[in-house]
């Protein structure tokens, strides 16, 4: 068969190799009549124009996979390895690149290997430099970098979906790539000089790469199995190894030998024993606590705490606030709150001597236009706040817990309990205090009319057994 | 940068490098929102290597050296003499967002010394990462350091900002923490685990954000006289109860003005090395802790040859086993084979009738392999019975002096 020459692109060509190789394939041109040519090497053989494309080749995952990363290697028989490659798949070896062990797949998955270590090492040590100010005020930085393989253009987006926020450029031998905020382009290559000389945090990383290595661990062959030395000039912290290395041996000694220090400082007693009291120790204190954190769910205004005179008899548990309790952060202030008011005083029940919280202290929603559509806390939620509801709890110290509802028994008892079936006295685990469980009152107001007075009947019904109950000293 | 800032790196870096843990890994793919900072890829990035071999991923450092607790094997306890310093959560804050912008580092790695309460230390953490992610819009990994005497609420709000928390349990027996870490809490610290691992349980199954890369733990080897089968069951149970992702093993190290109750000597690299092998023989080849336990010369692993291999000449009569034929489980159990090299022998067997030779390319450890496999041209003439077979395996002793 005649040889042929196919001349590519310098670098990585994949489309130019896509082209030709369908083209071979399609000939039923074999490996060894090929020759393949890069950039600008001169040539002996008369040359190919890559040419028209020939059909598509349907090729195994596996190898269409090798295919891209290989391309970036700079090993100059890169092309003709993929070229047997796909031969022998095209003659049938449809399971080739399954067959790791085979001399040609194993050398290609090392090629491969080496390219992805490149990309993960230029992920790793590029190291910026602050190069004044961009576009529009935009910080500007640039880097130096010299990768092993045909690397730059798919090493670049990485550094774009990191640093959105400010202009850079990276440099290399074989081409730049630059970012501006918007989009990624590539350019010719860059020389070092055109990258500042220093940067005002350099010497501060150097120190700090110096100050975490620790010398009772020295391991030399490890530091440069996996950086090794021809990384070293690009990166900066690496001036120092040499010193740190010198001078280990004599550290390490220095902390063996020396005997042991009494302290200089007296034992702080005071700050031990203040230190063992963080614990809120007030109702007061926990609110304090409540009302500085975070809603663990966005959005919220502010925490509504639990409201009602400490050693209340009875306690009621609640949900979590709704729109009108998270604006005016008070608990059961919205139609429910009203609603249940009004139950309570037909159960002879005084609102102001009772103590009234929620599980959850912060309302959450989900946005509607102008609305805020309340959204049930996930167990997880209920949960994060039991510890808070725990604490209330126990400096309260009622004598009757009554959950308004499931999420209130759940954070009570930490299980999940249909209220059907608990409705009524309940025990919430080893507590000081009974339990008793109905509905929340906004599950009433969601009833249709004509159900709703006699579920609102059973509701005041419950109340009055609750209060009964709280009104019954606890068994010493 | 000015000269304050660098002398408080310098001394709350030193401060912080005991902890071994330096993964930035686990967190799902992110990437910057626009005016943001920072992504993560899912796989961690080492951006440098110290001459200790060990990798800078994150910025690993202390909010202060200051300390309450009196921990015997800490640098920084109470009654050490070393310098002091303390950060502002803007100068932490600051260090981390410069460093990432010049590509040093994949994040930060914040732990402190215990100041005026645990709860106010938690606090301060918190503030960091909160900082760090909502003015800055900060997607990088973050690493925080829990405190267990902390309130639970405060070690839950740890978990809303950062990828990874860890609680270090540094002792593994209850004894040698009340002995050598006075104010500590063994109960304490299992307790904040098994929260921290029921949250991010709970979380995830929610589809909720926290601490998505889970938790890890460090437990320091050779401060006490804790056997490493010891140390390899409390893993086991520790992976088990609290789906810890890691455990890290630290050798104990010297440290400057080391106190009296533990004397100073030479880490044990060897044996740490040898711990992490039999851990990774637990989570990547399904042994059991009994199979461990089963390798060690009472109670302690082998340092001349690694954990499989020590199993594998404890268990002669499994092998030799056919390369050709044997099942994955099995494969898993030759000392040389790694789960990479298993899983490809798995995928070309299927095609290939495998020769020593192929297996020579799919793994770098032939020479431990070779007398427990039989292959398509090879069968070892009753090696596995041979009396010197673990000394022409053991490695030679490794250089541990440090030049």
């Amino acid at each position: 068969m005649q040889a042929r020459t196919i001349r590519l692109r310098a670098g990585a060509d994949l489309e130019g190799f896509r082209r030709a190789i369908r083209r071979l394939v399609a000939a039923g041109v074999t490996p060894e009549a090929v020759t393949w040519i890069a950039g600008e090497a001169a040539s002996l053989f008369p040359e190919d124009d890559v040419g028209e494309p020939g059909p598509a080749l349907a090729l195994p995952r596996a190898v269409a996979a090798l295919v891209p990363p290989v391309v970036l290697h700079r090993d100059p028989e890169r092309y003709g390895l993929l070229h047997r490659l796909i031969w022998r798949v095209a003659q049938g070896e449809r399971h080739l690149a399954e067959v790791a062990s085979d001399p040609l797949v194993h050398r290609l998955a090392l090629m491969r290997k080496a390219v992805g270590r490149d990309l993960h090492k230029m992920h790793a040590f590029l190291r910026f430099r602050r190069a004044g100010a961009g576009e529009a005020g935009r910080e500007r930085f640039a880097a130096w970098f010299e990768p092993e393989h045909h690397i730059l253009a798919e090493a670049a987006p990485f550094f774009a979906a990191r640093f959105p926020s400010f202009d850079w450029s990276i440099l290399t031998p074989d081409g730049s790539a630059h970012w501006d905020g918007n989009a990624l382009c590539f350019g010719p290559p860059g020389r070092r000089e055109d990258v500042p000389e220093h940067d005002s945090f350099e010497a501060g990383w150097t120190d700090y790469y110096s100050s975490t290595f620790n010398p009772a661990r020295t391991n030399l062959a490890a530091m440069r199995a996996e950086m090794p030395k021809k990384y070293w000039h690009n990166m900066p912290e690496t001036a120092a190894i040499p010193g740190l290395v010198r001078e280990a041996g004599r550290r390490v000694g220095q902390m063996i030998e020396r005997a042991p220090e009494a302290p200089v400082k007296r034992v702080p007693i005071r700050a031990l024993a203040a230190m063992a009291a963080q614990e809120p120790d007030s109702l007061a204190a926990l609110n304090a606590v409540i009302r500085a954190s975070a809603p663990l769910v966005p959005g919220a205004t502010q925490a509504v705490l639990g409201e009602g005179p400490p050693g209340a008899a009875i306690a009621f548990v609640g949900e979590q606030p709704g729109d009108q309790e998270d604006l005016q952060g008070r608990p059961f202030v919205g139609p429910a709150g009203q609603l249940l008011s009004r139950a309570l005083r037909e159960a002879g029940i005084d609102r102001d001597r009772a103590y009234l919280t929620n599980a959850v202290k912060h309302f959450k929603f989900e946005a509607r236009g102008k609305r805020r559509i309340h959204q049930k806390p996930t167990a997880g939620e209920v949960a994060h706040y039991r510890w808070w509801l725990d604490r209330e709890l126990a400096f309260v110290a009622p004598r009757l817990v009554v959950a308004l509802g499931a999420t209130a028994v759940l954070a009570l008892s930490g299980r999940q309990v249909p209220i059907t079936r608990a409705r009524g006295p309940a025990s919430f685990g080893e507590k000081p205090y009974r339990g008793f469980v109905t509905v929340h009152p906004s599950y009433l107001l969601r009833l249709p009319d004509d159900g709703r007075g006699e579920a609102y009947a059973a509701f005041v019904d419950d109340l009055r057994r609750a209060a009964a109950l709280a009104a019954d000293p606890l068994p010493a | 940068m000015d000269d304050a800032l660098k002398k408080k790196l310098t001394i709350l870096a030193d401060a912080a490098k005991y902890d071994a843990s330096c993964a930035s890994s686990g967190a799902p793919k992110r990437k910057a929102e626009a005016g943001g900072l920072g992504s993560t890829t899912g796989a961690g990035i080492c951006h440098a290597y110290t001459p200790d071999g060990r990798c800078v991923s994150l910025l690993k450092i202390l909010l202060t050296n200051y300390c309450l607790f009196d921990c015997a094997y800490c640098v920084n306890r109470r009654s050490s003499n070393v310098r002091r310093a303390k950060f502002s959560v803007d100068e932490v804050v600051t260090l981390t967002v410069e460093f990432y912008k010049r590509n040093y580092i994949e994040g930060l790695f914040l732990s402190s010394g215990i100041i005026r309460s645990p709860d106010h230390t938690m606090e301060q953490l918190i503030r960091v990462a909160k900082t760090l992610r909502q003015r800055h819009g900060f997607r990088g990994y973050i690493h925080l350091k829990t405190i267990p005497e902390a309130s639970p609420w405060l070690i839950e709000q740890a978990g809303l900002y950062a990828d990874r928390l860890s609680i270090n349990l540094e002792l593994p027996t209850e004894a040698s923490l009340e002995r050598l870490a006075p104010e500590k809490d063994g109960a304490a610290i299992q307790t904040a685990m098994g929260q921290m691992g029921e949250r991010i349980l709970q979380a995830k199954e929610e589809k909720r954000r926290f601490a998505p890369a889970g938790q890890s733990t460090q437990v320091i080897v050779g401060a006490d006289a804790s056997t490493d089968e010891s140390l390899i069951r409390t893993s086991a149970r520790l992976y088990d109860h609290y789906g810890l992702k890691r455990i890290y093993y630290s050798a104990f190290s010297p440290i400057p003005d080391a106190a009296s109750i533990l004397p100073s000597k030479s880490p044990p690299l060897q044996r740490e090395h040898r711990l992490y092998q039999a851990d990774w023989l637990m989570r990547y080849y399904a042994f059991s802790p009994d199979d461990v336990a089963g390798a060690t010369e009472s109670g302690m692993l082998a340092l001349d040859v690694d954990p499989k291999l020590a199993w594998a000449l404890r268990n002669r009569d499994r092998f030799p086993v056919d390369v050709n034929r044997a099942d994955r489980e099995m494969l898993l159990r030759v000392p040389g084979l790694g789960v990479r090299a298993v899983d490809k022998i798995v995928a070309a067997r299927r095609h290939a009738t495998l020769r020593l030779d192929d297996v020579a390319r799919l793994t770098s450890g032939l020479k431990r392999a070779r007398p427990f496999l039989v292959a398509a041209d090879h069968a070892p003439t009753r090696l596995t019975d041979r009396l010197d077979l673990r000394a022409r395996l053991a490695e030679p002793p490794r250089q541990l002096s440090l030049f």
